[in-house]
């Protein structure tokens, strides 16, 4: 039995979890900064072990990542490759249940900060399960870490402003990108509303824009707003996709259909906050404007349940910056909690609510319609790891009585396999939802128990109870 | 007996539930001729059922009125497989193991009663054991073999008998709440819901572990509580890897337990899909749903200990479920003479979907005035007094 505990401990080593680290480290807390990547800096600064100077072309924000790195390696004990697989409540400490190479570790600590971060949302369309299409954040990831590229000839499409800097990476490594395909309009929405909308008020936000328009521009691909990818076409791999024109709906304009060639697609439609931890613990969720399932946190990051607060994207989805500035206000709240002195000062309260404005923009800008749903046929695979298609879904919840994700999954495996929903589940929920005509509750598929796989002898042996080491300056 | 409605086209019985038991009772009572409604809260097997192993077990229940039920069940399982397909529906048999001379000796003298009752159970000695399970530990003392055992997969069985019964004129409601009851002179005239009201002329509480809150609603007493459960899901392993439902014979002893603190005995079967199903583990801590990790522990150590192979399988997921238990550990199934007009179907612990295909039957005999195939009365709710 360990007496010994962490201060705090930071799941996720994203531009959040970093900052929190950082603060609460800053501070003096003894922290333990836990990740499963190798290195840290999460999916948006993800770069190979040379170092983040290989793909610094392919970044935005180098410096914020070197000075968090620089602050987080002085004060914090980092410690990567664990996957925490439950995090449980214990009499006076958290216990955060993680799997190092096929071994149970057991960290211990009295406040948390869960930074776990979002990943792509997928939609399924026609030919969505060929090899070569790819999520729009899985491409990026292969270039980030790898220095890949998906293929020669690549579309993009989907809805959101992540997919520029996916476009512009890949045509900056010499992909002949034939185009971004955006499903919505935010050009006139801008112009429309403008005004009232706080985008102007941040210079960064239009330089990294003005940035992507211009890398667009450079390498001469055509931005198409409201078109979509609706199909993808080949055998044993892509070879050509389908593009159409959409109305406001996302509702396919007769005659618009075009057909593409090319070796790869990169598609995303927003981003999912990972909610594992955070429901494993009780936290209380809302549903943001985005229509994703959040964390519901106050002014200082803390969530419903005592000494537990959460930053980053699973508080909403709303970029790197500001991922880092709650994960800021995160640490050095939990570092007071703690007892430790520490402050908040006024500009990261400002910055928040800034670059909060901003991303509530962006979402009303880059809304999932209903559209997408016309597209699909009965035999369109929704759950790829059991292969489970829209037909199957649609019939357990309007003939067989499945009126919720869980039911559905029940009565047709959707959501059971590998990715346990994380790929089909908003997919699943809106089909269900539309076939039962009951409206869409993304907080009915996020708990998952078991948050990453765990070997049944691993489960099965006395875990390693890890105390604080001295602190690892590497 | 159900007292005829004058207007036509009312709902003679409403069933309250869209679980596994729901579904048996709307299946059986739409089958012989009544008009049926079924209302559940959620949404159909969003319950205990969702939260099951699908088990159909003669093996685990000593001579009794119990065993009388599952033996009963046990058959009837076999018609609903027949008249409506698509649950998965395997008579694959049962395979209860012992780690050691005195738990085999249990196991026996268990054994024994059953078989005077007409169980089929065989005893297999050690050195059989892997003719039946490839994969067993081969340190185990012996076993005994249920041929009868079988499983199906309980939403599905939920699912596709409430469909059938659709067919046969019921109405199934999903995410309609009972809010309260609708009385006449003569007891139960329907219950009241969050979408109006429901009359009719015979109520069936087939509310799982929230059958006492219905009961109250009606005014009487039905002690119906959780006991808690979780079962691990791993990844899909090939077919034969456990080909029975394979379980020690603590497990016995653990259903029967008074105890309220955990108890976990190892319980075994793999699905057509290809996962395979981890138990058991059984605690009274109310609703609450958070994850206990010593129960998983006690699970996965429980289930390497009999299946030395799975100790690499990857563990993707786990579930837990609250199963409705009564004090005497008996269901309770039948008309209430508190309140006429008002039928139980709840309160069967962790045998929910094996007794439900019998929970069934001798609820539609009772609503039409017919005697049943097994002798009702140890389940009656009048036992609670």
């Amino acid at each position: 039995m360990t007496t010994s505990t962490y201060d705090l401990a930071v799941v996720g080593a994203g531009p959040a979890g970093m900052a929190a680290a950082a603060a609460a480290g800053d501070a003096g807390c003894r922290v333990a900064l836990v990740d499963a990547a190798e290195r840290p800096g999460g999916q948006f600064w993800r770069h190979p072990p040379g170092g983040i100077d290989h793909v610094r072309d392919l970044h935005h924000d180098v410096r914020t990542f070197r000075r968090l790195h620089a602050r987080v390696r002085g004060t914090v004990e980092h410690l990567p490759g664990h996957q925490v697989w439950t995090v449980t409540r214990e009499d006076d400490a958290f216990g955060l249940h993680t799997v190092r190479d096929g071994a149970e570790v057991v960290f211990r600590a009295r406040a948390l900060v869960l930074a776990p971060g979002a990943y792509d949302r997928q939609l399924p369309f026609p030919g969505w399960d060929l090899p070569g299409v790819y999520t729009a954040g899985g491409a990026q990831a292969l270039l980030k870490e790898h220095q890949v590229t998906v293929g020669r000839r690549v579309v993009v499409g989907g809805t959101g402003p992540f997919l520029l800097p996916v476009a512009a990476g890949l045509a900056e490594r010499g992909v002949n990108v034939s185009g971004v395909f955006e499903a919505n309009s935010p050009g006139e929405w801008l112009r429309r509303g403008a005004g009232a909308v706080p985008v102007v008020r941040s210079p960064r936000k239009l330089a990294e824009g003005a940035g992507y328009a211009a890398a667009l521009a450079r390498h001469r691909i055509p931005y198409r707003p409201r078109h979509a990818v609706v199909a993808a076409h080949g055998t044993d791999e892509v070879t050509a996709v389908t593009v159409a024109r959409l109305d406001r709906s996302w509702n396919e304009l007769a005659g618009s259909r075009r057909r593409i060639r090319c070796d790869a697609v990169a598609v995303g439609w927003g981003f999912v906050p990972r909610l594992e931890l955070p429901a494993a613990l009780g936290c209380r969720t809302r549903v943001d404007v985005d229509g994703s399932a959040v964390v519901d946190v106050d002014g200082l990051q803390r969530s419903s349940v005592p000494d537990v607060y959460v930053a980053g994207e699973a508080t909403g989805v709303g970029g790197a910056q500001w991922a880092a500035v709650t994960g800021e206000i995160a640490g050095r709240a939990a570092a007071v909690r703690l007892g430790f002195p520490s402050s908040f000062p006024a500009s990261a309260m400002r910055r928040r609510r800034h670059l909060r404005a901003f991303a509530t923009a962006m979402h009303a800008a880059h809304p999932v319609r209903d559209g997408w749903r016309d597209r699909l046929s009965d035999d369109t695979v929704v759950c790829r790891c059991e292969e489970v298609t829209a037909g199957a879904v649609t019939r357990a919840a309007s003939e067989l009585g499945g009126t919720d994700v869980r039911s559905v999954k029940l009565l047709t495996r959707a959501g059971m396999g590998w990715c346990q929903g994380r790929i089909c589940g908003d997919a699943t929920a809106g089909l269900t939802a539309a076939a039962a005509g009951v409206d869409v509750d993304p907080r009915g598929h996020l708990e998952r128990p078991v948050a990453v796989p765990v070997p049944l002898g691993t489960l099965a042996a006395d875990p390693a109870d890890a105390s604080p080491r001295d602190v690892d300056v590497t | 007996m159900v007292r005829l409605m004058t207007v036509d086209r009312l709902p003679e019985v409403v069933v309250i539930g869209a679980g596994v038991v729901g579904a048996a009772c709307a299946w059986y009572a739409a089958r012989a001729g009544l008009r049926v409604t079924v209302v559940d809260r959620g949404p159909v097997a969003g319950g205990t059922t969702g939260a099951g192993e699908g088990n159909i077990l003669v093996s685990d229940k000593p001579a009794g009125p119990e065993l009388e039920l599952a033996r009963l069940s046990v058959r009837c399982w076999r018609d609903l497989a027949d008249a409506v397909e698509g649950f998965e529906y395997d008579p694959k048999g049962g395979l209860v193991v012992a780690g050691s001379a005195a738990a085999l000796d249990g196991l026996r003298a268990t054994a024994s009663g059953q078989r005077e009752r007409g169980v089929t159970a065989t005893e297999v000695r050690p050195d059989e054991l892997h003719e039946h399970e490839p994969h067993l530990a081969d340190d185990l003392a012996g076993g005994m073999y249920y041929p009868e055992d079988a499983q199906v997969q309980p939403a599905a069985a939920a699912a596709r008998l409430l469909r059938d019964a659709r067919a046969h004129g019921a109405a199934v409601r999903p995410n309609v709440e009972v809010t309260g009851v609708l009385r006449s002179r003569d007891g139960l005239a329907g219950v009241r819901t969050s979408a109006g009201d429901v009359p009719a002329g015979a109520v069936v509480n087939a509310a799982g572990t929230w059958g006492g809150e219905i009961a109250a609603l009606a005014g009487v007493d039905v002690p119906v509580l959780p006991r808690r459960g979780f079962v691990l899901v791993t990844e899909p392993l090939p077919p034969g890897v456990v080909r029975h439902k394979v379980y020690a014979a603590e497990y016995v002893s653990d259903v029967a337990s008074d105890d309220a603190s955990l108890q976990s005995s190892p319980v075994i079967e793999s699905t057509a899909a290809g996962p395979v199903l981890l138990g058991s583990s059984r605690e009274r801590v109310g609703f609450n749903r958070t994850l206990s990790v010593p129960a998983l522990r006690r699970i996965a150590a429980h289930a390497v200990r009999l299946f030395p192979v799975l100790a690499g399988a990857d563990v993707l997921r786990a579930y837990r479920g609250f199963r409705p238990y009564c004090p005497d550990h008996l269901p309770v199934i039948g008309p209430d003479a508190r309140c006429p007009g008002l039928y139980h179907a709840c309160g069967h612990e962790g045998a929910g979907v094996g007794l439900a295909a019998a929970t069934g039957h001798v609820v539609a005999r009772a609503l039409t005035g017919h005697p049943p195939g097994t002798d009702p009365t140890p389940f009656l709710p009048e036992r609670f007094g």
